[in-house]
């Protein structure tokens, strides 16, 4: 397929490792930001090509991966909402929260629905009206516009039975979260291509500027990553921090001005608590005041307010040490191993599943 | 998850800047893709596609650009 198929040629790719080893003179270490480029980085060998001494970081790039257990016990106590139908894409369905995973609640019965995008959440609230859709939107700046652009259209068809759960995160303030870390190893970064050609890469000169680090802007595919790779171990030898493209055929400077003009409209930049980063300021959206109708916490603020107490499932609570299982009216009747309720009893080495093989007698 | 593939526009349906879309073709299979963010594209261009929505029109001399690069590199190497 083109623009595909060339840049995983792999005599390019091995000429390209060659000029990496030629040029390098001593041990650097970079971090590629995007957790796509990680999977492309591993599944082509890429780090294997690599001399002894450059080094990749595997950055915080998987939005599914950051995303709050909050925000997944969020999404599961809306699903459990009579009359809603919840969707978000396929990865976040079984992520697990505190009171386990979409999937799980899916299986007990709740309306859960994986979309190939947003719109098709649109497109299922004008097919449903007397149903509730919530979309729960993750995602950087390459998803956000998606998002926005359904918001739009719901906007526009005056739908009232459509809401997000936002939780879109924005890539640059957690590079430089990363950057202030006093442990900090990174020395180089490789900005992710497609949040780049959403954004563009303007954003990137002051963090580049204040922490004396080269940053480039990168594609996905072998040939794509090496040369990223090559830019950056060039400024790095040769003692250069600059904000540089590699990835021409999709990013400009200025990114995507439609796309960036409908974030604008639809979001505002908010705090976001990032799993296993704690939060980071001004490193996520949600939605702006004027399209506040289309939030799904205020929506249902009660089913929000108290997602652990959905249905007679009390694991997040003994998962946060809290409660015990036999203090729960499902444990060993409604919830078993083989028909769980909640996560504590999915996996073998939850505390319910424990106490249901162990403890059954004396509870 | 922020995959995007590139595909080529074979049709393009409407004139509202927000519900305008295409008829794009990744390989054998053929998608509907909202064109709001990419209101430049054209048939027989090169989109790049994410959630179902164009975020870029792919741009063909830039991209022949990073491939001479690649030979003059190639030339060097040898
Ligand atoms: S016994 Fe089942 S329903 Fe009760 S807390 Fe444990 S997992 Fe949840």
């Amino acid at each position: 397929m083109k623009y595909v198929d060339e840049y995983r040629d792999p005599v390019a790719a091995r000429r390209l490792a060659g000029a990496i080893r030629a040029l390098v003179t001593r041990p650097w270490t970079i971090m590629e930001i995007c957790g796509g480029q990680t999977h492309s980085l591993l599944r082509h060998g890429i780090d294997q090509m690599l001399p002894e001494g450059v080094t990749l970081l595997h950055g915080p790039g998987c939005p599914v991966c950051v995303t709050a257990a909050e925000v997944i016990d969020q999404a599961i106590a809306l699903a459990a909402t009579p009359g809603v139908i919840l969707c978000s894409f396929g990865d976040m369905l079984r992520v697990p929260g505190e009171t386990g995973s979409l999937l799980a609640a899916k299986a007990r019965g709740a309306d859960v629905r994986m979309v190939y995008s947003p719109l098709d959440a649109v497109a299922l609230a004008r097919a449903q009206p007397e149903r509730e859709v919530v979309f729960l939107a993750v995602g950087f700046e390459t998803t956000a516009p998606a998002s926005a652009m359904a918001v739009l259209a719901a906007a526009d068809a005056g739908l009232r039975n459509f809401s997000l759960l936002v939780a879109h995160v924005l890539v640059p303030p957690a590079i430089a979260a990363l950057l202030a870390a006093p442990d900090n190893r990174v020395q180089g970064f490789l900005a992710a291509g497609h949040v780049c050609t959403v954004m563009g890469y303007d954003e990137y000169e002051p963090i580049a500027r204040r922490f004396g680090v080269p940053i480039v802007v990168t594609g996905f595919e072998p040939v794509d990553l090496l040369q990223g790779i090559l830019a950056c171990l060039r400024q790095l030898e040769a003692r250069r921090a600059e904000v540089e493209n590699a990835y021409g055929r999709s990013v400009r400077l200025g990114g995507n001005a439609p796309a960036q003009a409908a974030l604008r409209q639809v979001f505002a930049v908010v705090p976001r608590v990032w799993r296993g980063m704690g939060e980071i300021p001004a490193s996520g959206l949600d939605l702006a005041p004027a399209y506040a109708r289309f939030d799904a916490r205020a929506r249902f603020p009660s089913a929000v307010a108290a997602p652990a107490s959905v249905g007679p499932c009390i694991s997040g609570e003994i998962l946060r040490g809290r409660s015990r299982p036999t203090a729960c009216p499902a444990f060993g009747t409604g919830c078993t191993p083989a028909r769980p309720l909640g996560a504590t009893m999915v996996s073998s080495e939850g505390a319910c599943a424990a106490y249901y093989r162990y403890r059954r007698a004396a509870a | 998850m922020c995959l995007a593939v590139p595909g080529q526009v074979l049709a393009i349906a409407g004139d509202d800047p927000l519900t305008r879309s295409a008829r794009v073709a990744f390989g054998g299979i053929v998608k509907q893709v909202a064109l709001a963010f990419a209101p430049e594209a054209c048939v027989g261009d090169y989109v790049l596609v994410h959630a179902g929505v164009a975020i870029a029109v792919l741009d063909a001399e830039e991209a022949a650009r990073t491939l001479a690069c690649l030979a003059t590199l190639e030339e060097e190497a040898e």
